[in-house]
């Protein structure tokens, strides 16, 4: 049914479709408003769930490890500095191998303390062995937290996933959404069936210590069911096509790339706004289009090189940056197409909430046309 | 009832002989019952008992970080609940883990009243990592960043009080116990486990590689704890005190002089201020808990 909601609350009545057992959260803007929601859901008796309100993000994902290692689905959100709290628990639960679900409501890093939207949060946790789900709009951001479910719990993924949605720009914006029943989601989604579990009939020890004669077999085995993911995801994706509708059997989407001479890559909300400004362009003669990267990790490294194989010139759009080096995407890019002729630009825009217009996309492709790249696009020049 | 013919915790684990933190989860573990789920944060315990792919645990074992074990421990009480099971959860952890670094995750979990029991063993300093100093090491002991010198008497400080934190906490039941009165610790971690509520025990746990004493005297070493009333054995419910082991109390220098730690207090030459300081503390305890026969 097709319903006009606020981002968050797109998200929380996802989430509760997904009947997770065990919620755990703590509250930062701009989440703040799927948490309430849930919180609301519960004390309506709308979601049977344990909510657990901790006292701090670090707590959040921990019990979320203990829920989940008990045999529960378990959710939890968060951002910025709270995801940055949450770091040294996002290792473990990979390293545990548990499929919890996480979303993400991307806002920039401090210092200067920035409650506005980048994807500064979530890239720094890229080497932290979770799935990196990104949304475009509200839509796929509520359909992307029931795929999560699905691939991570599946029995040769058991990974857990962020699925990532623009502060503000979608988390506190109303926009039209095709809200699923319960009984389709149940269809889609079985119920959580634990790999493993703590169970005093079934005595097993979880998270024990690894001497440097094992310790890199399980790594090992991390990075494969990462990369199996990538299967995954387009398995799934394809089932929830084929049940909803709506296509997800991409890890990468294209916007007029066939015939691109010059290809825009970019993740998230800004996707929209990209795909506006290509069709502009297009009316004016420009042979560019989008490579949208929907999911970050594992990066579909193979895919973007295909799909982007027959352009001349790449600008990646990257609302991160990895200080002392490039944007995050734009330096996967790069490798991605090591050895090809493809003149690759990185872009680093839109940091702390800084506006990115059509007229700015405009301009990139532009910058990029002429050869000129790697660097910050919007400065305010008379600040520096 | 104590079914004391419970074996839950394997024997031929890679702790020192002596250990003080294994004799007590040995008796922690009968004191439980077989009904229950067991966390552990990082620190020797956890080390010496799950070299994967070994396991010490005959009972469901986690361990996940240093400082959250009392948050999984909630997240796993909160699974249970919603499942309908009736296991008991039961975090064992150090002081490390207790006092210092997981305060925070103990806090919320006790302020939440989650249905866990907390258990510390206290072996007063950061033993895995080669004897640090922790918020429970007492005053004037010498650990490896506090040592004592020709100008420092070791640790400056008292050791933090977290029973009394946590009964200010409303916890239902707090206790401490000692691992040289096993009948007392093993009914009093069956009274916590099966009081509801998030429930605490602290069980002063010698460590015979930290502390300085032959493996074969832990017991001797935690008798003369409770004997000088440095460490006194005591129980709060609903944050009233109901009952301390009373003594007849023998001078706190019994209990320093057989430590290497406390060395210093005696050697080159004995240090009569410092050691009136240490009789001070113990005096205050008797006085505190009325443990005076």
């Amino acid at each position: 049914m097709k319903e006009i909601l606020e981002g968050s609350h797109a998200v929380a009545e996802a989430v509760r479709l997904c009947r997770p057992q065990v919620v755990s959260a703590y509250p930062i803007t701009p989440q703040t408003h799927i948490v309430e929601a849930l919180a609301s859901m519960v004390a309506d008796c709308k979601l049977d769930a344990e909510y657990i309100c901790v006292e701090s993000e670090f707590s959040a994902l921990s019990a979320c490890i203990g829920a989940s290692t008990a045999g529960s689905r378990t959710y939890s959100a968060t951002t910025s500095q709270g995801l940055a709290l949450m770091y040294e628990v996002c290792f473990n639960a990979a390293g545990m191998r548990l499929p919890i679900v996480m979303t993400i409501a991307n806002r920039a890093m401090s210092a200067p303390l920035s409650i506005w939207n980048d994807q500064q949060d979530s890239i720094s946790l890229r080497d932290s062995g979770w799935i990196q789900l990104y949304a475009e709009d509200n839509q796929e951001a509520l359909d992307l937290h029931l795929l999560a479910y699905r691939v991570c719990e599946d029995h040769d993924i058991l990974l857990p996933a962020f699925v990532c949605f623009d502060g503000f720009i979608l988390s506190h914006t109303y926009e039209p959404v095709d809200m699923p029943t319960q009984e389709e989601v149940d269809a889609y989604l079985p119920a959580f069936n634990p790999y493993q579990r703590l169970d005093a009939k079934d005595p097993i020890s979880f998270g024990m210590y690894a001497t440097p004669d094992y310790y890199m077999e399980f790594r090992y085995e991390n990075q494969r069911a990462m990369l199996r993911a990538k299967e995954a995801i387009v398995r799934y994706g394809t089932l929830f096509k084929e049940q909803f509708g709506r296509d997800y059997s991409g890890l990468i989407e294209g916007y007029e790339l066939e015939d691109a001479e010059i290809a825009l890559v970019a993740m998230g909300s800004i996707c929209g706004t990209v795909k506006d400004a290509i069709d502009e362009m297009r009316k004016d003669g420009i042979k560019v289009g989008l490579l949208k990267i929907r999911c970050f990790r594992p990066f579909p490294d193979e895919e973007i090189a295909a799909a982007l194989a027959h352009v001349k010139t790449v600008a990646i759009l990257d609302k991160n940056v990895s200080l002392g080096s490039k944007g995050a995407v734009g330096l996967e890019i790069k490798d991605a197409l090591y050895g090809s002729s493809i003149a690759v630009y990185d872009y680093i825009l839109g940091l702390g909430g800084r506006d990115i217009r059509k007229k700015d996309i405009r301009a990139i492709t532009k910058l990029a046309e002429q050869g000129s790249g790697d660097m910050f696009y919007g400065l305010r020049e008379e600040l520096l | 009832m104590v079914d004391k013919s419970i074996e839950n915790f394997e024997c031929g684990h890679r702790a020192c002989g002596g250990c003080g933190a294994a004799t007590a989860v040995r008796m922690i573990l009968k004191g439980a019952g077989e009904d229950v789920i067991v966390v552990s944060p990082t620190g020797c315990l956890e080390v010496f008992t799950t070299p994967y792919p070994e396991t010490a645990w005959k009972v469901p074992w986690i361990h996940s970080l240093f400082e959250n074990a009392a948050a999984v421990a909630s997240g796993i009480e909160a699974s249970l609940k919603r499942q309908g099971r009736s296991e008991k959860v039961l975090v064992i952890g150090g002081d490390g883990a207790t006092v210092d670094i997981g305060m925070l995750c103990l806090s919320g979990a006790f302020e939440r009243n989650h249905d866990i029991t907390y258990i510390c063993y206290d072996n007063e300093a950061y033993m895995n990592t080669g004897i640090q100093r922790s918020g429970a090491t007492p005053f004037d002991a010498s650990t490896s960043t506090s040592p004592a010198g020709s100008c420092s008497m070791g640790n400056k400080h008292a050791k933090k009080d977290v029973p009394a934190i946590l009964a200010a906490h409303g916890s239902p039941y707090v206790a401490t116990a000692s691992l040289s009165y096993p009948t007392d610790l093993m009914k009093k971690v069956e009274t916590a486990v099966n009081t509801p509520g998030a429930t605490y025990i602290q069980i002063h746990a010698p460590c015979c590689t930290g502390w300085g004493f032959e493996g074969d005297q832990t017991v001797a070493v935690g008798k003369l704890a409770i004997e000088t009333g440095l460490w006194v054995n005591y129980e709060m419910v609903d944050g009233v005190l109901r009952k301390a082991k009373k003594v007849k109390r023998k001078p706190v220098e019994e209990y320093l002089s057989v430590q290497k730690r406390f060395r210093h207090l005696f050697k080159p030459k004995r240090n009569e201020e410092e050691i009136a300081k240490i009789q001070a503390i113990a005096d205050a305890n008797a006085a505190k808990f009325g443990i005076d026969i």
